[in-house]
């Protein structure tokens, strides 16, 4: 027997030691997103959050500042003297990592090319939220046939491995060949579309959840028009779950864009770095035994990748009280009396009960019925839905 | 590479298994039969989403011969093809042909495509096969024992070798391998499906399958086999991990979330004992949305065939795929995505069918 | 460790438990003190976050790992040949303690039935734990249990699924999985809240039949009165972690010496009890009019409310064909169990529903096909109340936003500034203080929020009120205070008012009139009097029969009267 302990967390039917809601005065910093999960999170939990916010903050910053970092264009083959680099030269004092078969520096593309999938990270990411935000609130409110076609679309194109979307998108918008600016965007249009209908299901799946809550329902008897519905109720509530999607589809459309250079359908060499383009320059050198053109490249994708995931992952684990480890038992701060609302409200003779342990505002996810269509998925964050798993029988 | 992502918590209006349940014994024969009639709508939405991407800026023809014929040529092949007719017209003659089994003729080298997708397809599922034995082997091992050790080093330790198998680009995680194992340390082939040899004695095969494997059987040639399987070990390595990252965290998860249910503690309230119900308690109810996940993953698994067979050379469907796609070769590679499409609207409603097996709510 | 007492099949002493949360340590229960004697129905009572699930679990030690625990919990053998002491137990003798010698029954049968194993399975697997093997016997005692709780056809449902059953099936078969363990005590978690009143009268009676039959003991916990007195031969009364009294079933109800016990027994609605209000002179406050002379505000008849089937199935009537009207300024109940269509019925008149058959006049308005335009100025005469306090404000607003929003959506004030002092005076009205206004829904407990959720349905001083289960999310002593607040102010203002709820008592102390439905259709409908007392229906006389009475001399008389009814039935 070497399960964790025989007596587990969580006691079935009864959620209010999740839910159990201490009114303690936290100070408004510590409310701003990431701040308010590291101050929650613990252990090794805690670790990989800040490895992965460190992790992203390095490759934001030399994005930024790329021009001060490397020390050559990203299309630079000659010196200031006009010399050519050499061809597939091994890491040395003048190219710290080598450079390639057509004599590109090759820290100097890591270093840009950081720069370059910033940029079509915040393209894909940026547009593709706010198509499918829109999508999903208009589609989940107002239901009908417009709903189950736009669903139907989106779970076919979700279906579908989103790098040949993405290829296809990149055919259709620059015939598979492209500049700076119309590659980056082209590879960002090409992405967002395929991560449209991933936050049109999301948010669809939480306006359907939100639109049968009580507060809506309310503001539907007293005559509340739609706009307002849609603008007060449902746009801020459905979208608390939209910075975990956001980060786990940020290090997806890096790997996209990776994809699409791979195949030769990115960014011309020319136009700016790219690091599957680089990598597909290299299939060649590895079989030579030239590792430095494919190694460091390489590298760099699984490193941001790596880092915005963890910050994603854990997050979404925060965010799931089932997963989210918990402080162990020790020190008693305080009674159940502390629970209670305010303190200076004296209770009256009747209304006794202070402590009240049932006090937050979503329903608990229970885990009651496995429907196979409620499935925690981290990766996208879904796990966030689980509220309208409930019920549904 | 892929875009896991899986679960398909929003698929509810597509899914007749949420409806209301009914106790009535053809309720399972009705579940499959809507869930298979879904495949229809699911492909022809696909078809006409590829049709009109591909042709939404230009015709075939002038991509890929654009630069090499005068325009006058260009213009009568373009004509000849009837590519300058209203899309619309081609689009219903494009179904048309479909309906028939053509997927039309390659540019570059003049071949139906049905015949590429026909001799390359069983090399992709040859790879795919493979990989899917190497996540189910590590997801399904290293996820479970990451959900028994929950919190603990070794869920860290698994956890992060999941993020890393996910995080690192499958062509990467294939030149490293490659490098290491092919050149450096030289005890494996670093590309191809077989060497000369093997391929040699492949032609005196009456039947060949193309499954390289089931033809080293065939053969009962066991040198042949050896070789073929040393091809395949790097590609399958590769690809595999890619999947298992995936794999891991999606049995974790839902192995965490029913091993905190209700039934579970309910049962451990009567005595059973923790290993039992990690293994029948937990494990069954966590296995409908595992494997409803796994086969949009399998799906999935295609778009990493396509990088991993560029990356060993593995003559495929994929590797085929991105040579048209270096040729600007439109046709084939409309017909090959087409293909896939079809493939993952079918592995997607067999896997619909094996878990409504498993849950008995879908089955009575 | 076996001085203590030998009758007793359990003891607890001093028991604490505490628990880590992200905001520190939570102290749940705190020195907890009291015996559990053969053979006895042991009823544990108190109203939420009093404790009493955590020490329930604590015998057998089925806590979260962020538990910490003192004290000692002893459990004696069921052949009296050895005592435990639970607490220091751990891994292979705790897990072979738990079943065999103490067994829990659940809330929610729903969640704690394993959705993919036949129920026949999930029973044998309790024995299997505890080292039986043999395949025919464990499918035979399986078949028995079965048989023994009252599961018809055992034979062929033992190889059924849970989804196969309904929602009291579910609680007899998760009775039966702790019953053919054969454990000397039984602890049931609130095995009849989730339960509708008639199934709770039948759980209850096979809970009796472990005592009598089985020779086990029962701890019982619950928040509901009228379950004590129907089922406990003792009586532990729980608050905010500590034990506040414990004797026997007529001690507590009739000698209650601890205030809280007075006050808990003082605060459970009981039939044929009318709520009266007094202001602070202590004159009675009464209506000006009489409801009886007033113009009708709704009229339905023939009302139907039909539900579309999914995918080949066919339609569902919630609502089938109801007359009804409700007067101005009266307080008309209805009562129903699930499923009876009370909802519907008042989510239709607030026109949240649409009326798919017959005619459903609102004040002035025909409801069947109407469209949202013509309605809308009338929706500021109609206020509703739900019934989830969890829910029933937007998370992201303060209370003054949510309370506001009526006044706002009708134009009457620009904006929540400007609405603020109005704002401040309704809060007051539900007797909440001004400076709640600036909090948000989950800084405010469960009564409070849905005495603000009453300020924002009567924000529009409405002529109409829909109070959909108001009170049920809510602790007794929270729900005596929300209706009588809830009694004055219809009084005072003179609203009418559909108040829709299962509980039959709370009903009793407000409405004039009574609607019972069930199964879509109104059974019965007349004098809130006269339905109480004298029902004509034999629905109604089921219901009523099996509301139990908080009191332990007249339940028994009253659960002899169900029983009669019942087999007049069969």
């Amino acid at each position: 027997m070497s399960i964790a302990s025989t007596n587990k967390v969580t006691v079935p039917g009864d959620e209010r030691l999740n839910k159990l809601n201490v009114n303690k005065n936290t100070p408004l910093w510590a409310k701003i997103p990431i701040i308010k999960e590291l101050r929650v999170a613990v252990g090794w939990q805690k670790g990989m959050l800040i490895t992965g916010l460190a992790l992203t903050a390095f490759f934001l910053l030399v994005a930024i500042f790329a021009p001060l970092i490397a020390p050559y264009g990203h299309a630079q083959i000659k010196d200031a003297n006009g010399v050519s680099f050499p061809a597939q030269a091994a890491p040395s004092a003048e190219h710290i990592w080598g450079t390639t078969a057509g004599g590109f520096d090759v820290f100097s593309r890591v270093v840009w090319g950081a720069r370059t999938a910033v940029i079509a990270i915040i393209v894909a990411v940026l547009l593709s939220i706010f198509a499918g935000v829109l999508l999903g609130l208009v589609s989940g409110y107002f239901g009908g046939w417009v709903d189950r076609v736009l669903v139907m679309i989106a779970d076919a194109v979700y279906s579908f491995p989103s790098l040949l979307l993405a290829i296809l998108m990149a055919i259709m918008i620059s015939h598979g060949q492209s500049g700076l600016v119309s590659g980056i965007l082209a590879s960002g249009i090409s992405i967002t579309v395929v991560y449209i209908p991933q936050y049109f299901r999301t948010i669809r799946a939480e306006v359907i959840r939100i639109k049968e809550s009580a507060y809506v329902e309310s503001a539907r008897v007293v005559g509340a028009s739609t706009w307002r519905i849609m603008t007060k109720h449902l746009f801020k509530n459905s979208t608390r779950t939209l910075p975990v999607i956001l980060t786990l589809n940020s290090s997806e459309a890096i790997l996209t864009l990776a994809g699409l250079g791979f195949l030769g359908f990115g960014i011309e060499p020319t136009a700016a770095a790219e690091w599957g383009y680089d990598l597909n320059r290299s299939v060649s050198d590895v079989t030579a035994g030239i590792w430095w053109t494919a190694v460091f490249p390489g590298l760099a994708i699984v490193l941001i990748v790596l880092g915005i995931t963890l910050v994603g992952e854990s997050l979404n684990d925060l965010a799931d009280p089932r997963l989210r480890a918990r402080k162990s038992a020790g020190e008693v701060v305080g009674s159940i009396e502390d629970t209670s609302v305010d303190p200076s409200e004296k209770p009256s003779v009747r209304n006794e009960v202070v402590a009240e342990l049932d006090s937050t505002v979503d329903p608990p996810a229970t885990v009651t019925d496995h429907d196979p269509s409620f499935t925690v998925s981290e990766w996208t964050g879904e796990g966030n839905t689980t509220g309208t798993a409930k019920g549904k029988e | 590479m892929s875009s896991t992502a899986a679960p398909a918590a929003a698929k509810d209006a597509a899914k007749p298994k949420q409806a209301k349940k009914n106790r009535l014994s053809g309720g399972f024969f009705r579940f499959i039969l809507t869930r298979f009639l879904l495949i229809i709508p699911t492909v022809f939405i696909l078809v006409t989403i590829v049709f009109f991407v591909m042709r939404a800026t230009g015709d075939p023809i002038s991509a890929a011969m654009g630069g090499r014929l005068t325009p006058e040529e260009l213009q009568r092949r373009i004509h000849a093809a009837g590519y300058d007719r209203p899309l619309i017209v081609q689009y219903a003659d494009y179904l048309g042909d479909l309906l028939h089994g053509d997927l039309g003729t390659t540019l570059t080298d003049n071949q139906p495509v049905i015949t590429i997708l026909t001799r390359y397809g069983a090399a992709t599922f040859e790879l795919a096969f493979l990989a899917l034995i190497v996540a189910l082997i590590v997801g399904i091992g290293l996820g479970r024992l990451a959900a028994r050790k929950r919190d603990r080093a070794a869920d860290a330790g698994i956890r992060t070798f999941a993020i890393l198998c996910y995080a690192t680009p499958v062509f990467f995680l294939g030149l490293v391998l490659k490098l290491i194992f092919a050149i450096w340390l030289n005890i494996l082939p670093a590309s191809g499906r077989s060497s000369l040899d093997s391929e040699m004695q492949f032609t005196r095969l009456v039947s060949p399958t193309g499954f390289y494997i089931i033809d080293a059987l065939q053969l009962g040639n066991t040198t042949v086999l050896i070789d073929v399987l040393r091809h395949a070990v790097l590609p399958a390595l590769a690809l595999g991990l890619l999947t298992a990252g995936v794999f891991i965290r999606l049995v974790r998860t839902n192995v965490i979330s029913t091993f905190n249910s209700g039934y579970v503690e309910a049962a451990r309230s009567r005595g059973v004992s923790e290993k039992r119900l990690l293994n029948k308690h937990a494990w069954k109810p966590a296995l409908i949305p595992i494997i409803t996940v796994m086969g949009m993953q399998i799906a999935l698994m295609l778009a990493g065939a396509v990088l991993t067979e560029t990356t060993f050379e593995w003559k495929g469907l994929g590797f085929m795929l991105s040579q048209y796609l270096k040729a600007r070769d439109f046709v084939a590679v409309q017909g090959i995505v087409i293909l896939i499409a079809i493939i993952v609207a079918v592995v997607n409603f067999i896997v619909d069918v094996i878990a409504a097996l498993i849950d008995p709510r879908v089955r009575y | 460790m076996s001085e203590h007492s030998q009758g007793n099949l359990a003891e607890i002493k001093d028991l604490s438990v505490s628990f880590m949360t992200d905001a520190g340590s939570i102290k749940a229960v705190e020195d907890v003190n009291f015996t559990i004697p053969r053979k006895t129905v042991v009823g544990v009572v108190g109203e939420s976050g009093s404790g009493k699930s955590v020490t329930a679990r604590s015998i057998i030690k089925l806590l979260p790992e962020t538990a910490t625990t003192s004290g000692a919990v002893y459990l004696s053998k069921r052949d009296g040949s050895d005592s435990l002491d639970v607490l220091s137990l751990s891994g292979e003798q705790l897990r072979q303690m738990r079943g065999s010698e103490a067994a829990m029954v659940f809330q929610e049968p729903n969640s704690v039935l394993n959705p993919v194993y036949t129920i026949g399975w999930q029973i044998e697997e309790g024995l299997r734990a505890h080292g039986l093997k043999d395949k025919k016997e464990l499918r035979a005692k399986a078949i028995d249990i079965l048989k023994k709780v009252g599961i018809p056809d055992a034979e062929t449902r033992v190889d059924y699924y849970p989804h196969q059953f309904s929602g009291g099936q579910k609680q007899r078969i998760v009775i039966a999985m702790a019953l053919v363990l054969n454990p000397g005590l039984i602890l049931a978690d609130e095995p009849t809240t989730a339960l509708d009143v008639t199934v709770q009268a039948e759980i209850l009676d096979l809970l009796r039949l472990a005592r009598d039959e089985f020779d086990a003991s029962v701890l019982i916990i619950t928040h509901n009165m009228g379950v004590i007195a129907d089922i406990a031969d003792q009586v532990v009364v729980m608050y905010r972690g500590h034990v506040v009294e414990q004797g026997t079933v007529e001690q507590v109800f009739y000698n209650p010496k601890d205030d809280y016990t007075k006050r808990l027994l003082g605060a459970v609605p009981r039939i044929g009890q009318k709520l009266v209000v007094r202001d602070v002179d202590g004159n009675v406050i009464e209506r000006k009019t009489d409801w009886r002379t007033q113009p009708v505000a709704v009229e339905a008849k023939g009302l139907t409310i039909t539900y579309p089937g999914h995918l080949m199935q066919p339609d569902f009537k919630a609502v089938d064909g109801v007359d009804f009207t409700i007067h101005r300024s009266e307080v008309l109940g209805l009562v129903g169990e699930s499923g009876s269509g009370k909802s519907t019925t008042g989510r239709a008149i607030a026109g949240l529903q649409k009326v798919t058959g017959g005619s459903l006049n609102v004040l002035g308005i025909e409801m069947n096909g109407v469209k949202e335009r013509d309605f809308k100025p009338k929706r500021a005469d109609i206020g509703f109340v739900f019934q989830d306090p969890g829910s029933s404000f937007n998370p992201l607003m303060t209370i003054a936003e949510n309370v506001a929003e009526p006044l706002i959506v009708h134009k009457k004030y620009g904006s929540v500034a400007e609405a603020k002092n109005y704002v401040g005076d309704l809060l007051e009205m539900v007797q909440l203080p001004r400076a709640y206004m600036n909090r948000f829904p989950h800084e405010l407990s469960g009564g409070q929020r849905q005495r603000a959720s009453l300020a924002r349905g009567l924000a529009l001083k409405p002529s109409l009120l829909i109070a959909d289960e108001p009170t049920s999310a809510l602790d007794v002593s929270v729900q005596a205070k929300v209706l009588e607040l809830f009694k004055r102010l219809q009084a005072e203002i003179g609203f009418a008012c559909l108040f829709i709820t299962h509980d039959l008592a709370v009903v009793d102390m407000l409405a004039d009139r009574i609607m019972v439905m069930h199964k879509g259709q109104i059974v019965e409908h007349g004098d809130a009097d006269q339905i109480m007392q004298h029902p004509a229906n034999p629905y109604t006389q089921k219901l009523l029969a099996s509301l139990p009475v908080p009191d332990p001399r007249e339940q028994q008389l009253h659960r002899a009267h169900l029983h009669e009814l019942l087999a007049q039935e069969a």
